[in-house]
């Protein structure tokens, strides 16, 4: 047998099953952020230099760039979060992000490409039913920042070709 | 119960056999209460007034926006799109002139074109691949003559009379109008001077460069959102984003502007400088907050580049287009009617071939402002939706209309005013016959 016994430390697999697990977790937190919407502790998920938008598959297929929310940097998180919180007028609402299917391409420099598929299902007071809001995918790029993972970059891909009335909260 | 809410019953419309029953009610009588300070809801509810509105508003004698040019800049291009509610494709055909056909199949009515856009030599239908030219001919039919000398279309079917229906088009400063009329008025005839000024601001023949799409549904009457934009005094008092970062505030230079006939509108504003705001008019709007800051100051740049005192115009022009200049992002918004209670928005966001990366940016970050996740774009949706809730579940009641009495019908100078939304009802009621 000329094969060597790996030892935990050397395995890539368990590198990688280990940064899998970071950015599940990191996942789940931005979900219960979201649907708790604790708006400002979701800002925080994202390095000063973020991009975050949430742009139709109709729009990202043809290389246009418009969004629904549109970042360009932690800033404009931030505004987007202010304003939601102190200026916004829409009617309440319950919702639950649900993520899954995550992928990690691996790690080039400081960088780790990510993908995972969302599913967000919105229930208004008034109505009874829970309704798919937005279904799509995140195209990621986390960087750890002080050892903690941030996202550098957030592109939330949706699939509906109709946005149902309005898109209140972030995705 | 009020004469507008009154129903009766058309003679001989009595239910078979049983004379000790209810009438059945037939046919509704609608009478609009007085003068138009007071909209009755039917107006935003009943199926029979949408179904006349399709037929003399959307398919009358009027230009319904259809597509930018820049989105069909070659032959062949083409993009899926609507006159009210009805599917058309809008082509660029192989010499340059852009044709509108509906979207239904000569023979069995398949609605052919599925791909939201594309490029085509000819539409074939996907059934029994009939095919059209991009001006909607009839060119093509498998089979004409059967097999063997046996089945085939009758000998005396002319296929020059069973082409696509073909809409009358016009375009100007490459937005693309179609009409169900052949016998139309110029669009410069159609929006009068003052419209088209405003509009020719906004459209100042740079060309055209298409950013981006939003299509969301609205549960609501599409009407409401001409109205929308045609109250200015619902943009102090929801917006509180626009109040806090000084976008707008009472005593803004501003205009309510309608056309001659009412049908279209243009809301226009000058920015001013928050800190500028009187004590006054900050009183009036609880929504003003002040000292509250954005971190990205740079989102709230206007960059002036129109021809225009205006920093933001809103036009309305009916029945479907609204153009959106909000500072240094656009939008077209066509409005498609879904029935009384529901309408689909799609928007096509544009900058200009010229602009560099930094103004298409700047371009795009302002567009936060606006669609269905817009700090503003999305308050209106969900008011709108609000409004429309309030008229279902407590029916058959009305609407005030009756700010600024000075101004019966049309262009006011004051942003407390729904002159407008009279001046719109005005010519509505025309129109139908109501």
């Amino acid at each position: 047998m000329d094969e060597q016994p790996h030892t935990p430390g050397s395995d890539p697999r368990i590198a990688g099953l280990l940064l899998h697990h970071d950015i599940h977790n990191f996942n789940a937190a931005y979900a219960a952020a979201l649907d708790e919407q604790r708006l400002m502790d979701w800002v925080e998920m994202f390095t000063d230099d973020a991009f975050y938008v949430v742009i139709s598959r109709e729009n990202a297929d043809k290389q246009l760039p418009v969004g629904l929310i549109y970042c360009e940097s932690k800033a404009m998180i931030h505004d987007r979060a202010f304003a939601l919180e102190k200026t916004a007028m829409f009617a309440p609402r319950y919702l639950r992000h649900i993520i899954g299917n995550l992928q990690v391409f691996g790690q080039s420099g400081d960088q780790i490409r990510a993908r995972a598929n969302y599913a967000l299902i919105q229930v208004l007071y008034d109505r009874p039913e829970a309704k798919l809001h937005q279904v799509g995918v995140y195209q990621d790029v986390f960087r750890r920042v002080n050892g903690e993972l941030k996202l550098a970059q957030r592109r939330c891909i949706y699939d509906n070709l109709l946005v149902d009335n309005a898109l209140c909260l972030p995705v | 119960m009020t004469t507008d809410a009154m129903m009766h019953m058309r003679s001989g419309g009595k239910a078979s056999g049983q004379s000790d029953r209810e009438p059945v009610l037939l046919e509704r009588q609608y009478v609009w209460p007085g003068d138009l300070t007071e909209i009755p809801d039917w107006v935003y509810t009943d199926e029979a007034i949408y179904a006349r509105e399709v037929e003399r508003i959307f398919h009358g004698p009027t230009w319904n926006y259809v597509a930018l040019e820049a989105e069909l800049p070659n032959p062949g291009d083409f993009i899926r799109s609507n006159v009210g509610p009805t599917p058309v494709v809008v082509a660029r055909a192989k010499d340059g002139a852009i044709a509108v056909v509906e979207n239904r199949c000569s023979h069995r009515a398949a609605e052919f074109c599925r791909e939201l856009s594309g490029n085509a030599n000819e539409f074939i239908c996907p059934y029994h691949q009939w095919t059209y030219d991009l001006k909607g001919n009839l060119i093509g039919i498998p089979f004409k003559r059967g097999i063997g000398g046996k089945g085939g279309m009758p000998r005396s079917f002319d296929q020059s009379e069973h082409g696509l229906t073909r809409l009358n088009v016009t375009s100007h400063r490459g937005v693309v109008f179609a009409s169900y009329r052949d016998e139309m008025e110029s669009i410069a005839e159609y929006l009068g001077p003052d419209i088209l000024r405003e509009f020719e601001a906004t459209f100042d023949g740079r060309k055209l460069k298409v950013l981006g799409h939003y299509r969301h549904s609205l549960p609501g009457n599409w009407k409401l959102y001409h109205e929308n934009l045609k109250d200015p005094y619902h943009a102090t008092l929801l917006h509180t984003f626009l109040v806090t970062f000084g976008l707008l505030v009472a005593g803004n230079r501003s205009l309510m502007l309608s056309d001659a006939s009412g049908r279209h509108g243009v809301m226009a504003s000058a920015k001013s400088d928050a800190s500028k705001v009187s004590a006054d008019a900050k009183k009036e709007m609880r929504s003003y907050k002040e000292g509250m800051r954005l971190r990205e100051e740079r989102f709230m740049d206007f960059i002036e580049e129109f021809n225009s005192p205006w920093s933001v115009t809103m036009a309305t022009i009916l029945p479907n287009l609204i153009v959106q200049r909000e500072m240094n992002t656009f939008g077209i918004r066509q409005i498609v009617p879904n029935g009384p209670h529901e309408f689909v928005m799609k928007w096509t966001m544009f900058g200009f071939e010229g602009d560099n990366e930094e103004m298409t940016r700047h371009r795009l970050r302002q567009g936060n402002l606006m669609g269905p996740a817009g700090f503003l774009g999305l308050e209106d949706n969900e008011a709108m939706k609000f409004v429309q809730d309030g008229m279902r579940r407590v029916p058959d009641k009305r609407h005030l209309v009756k700010l600024d009495p000075a101004t019966e019908a049309g262009t006011s100078e004051s942003l407390i005013s729904e002159s407008a939304i009279r001046a719109m009802y005005r010519h509505w009621r025309q129109e139908m016959g109501v």
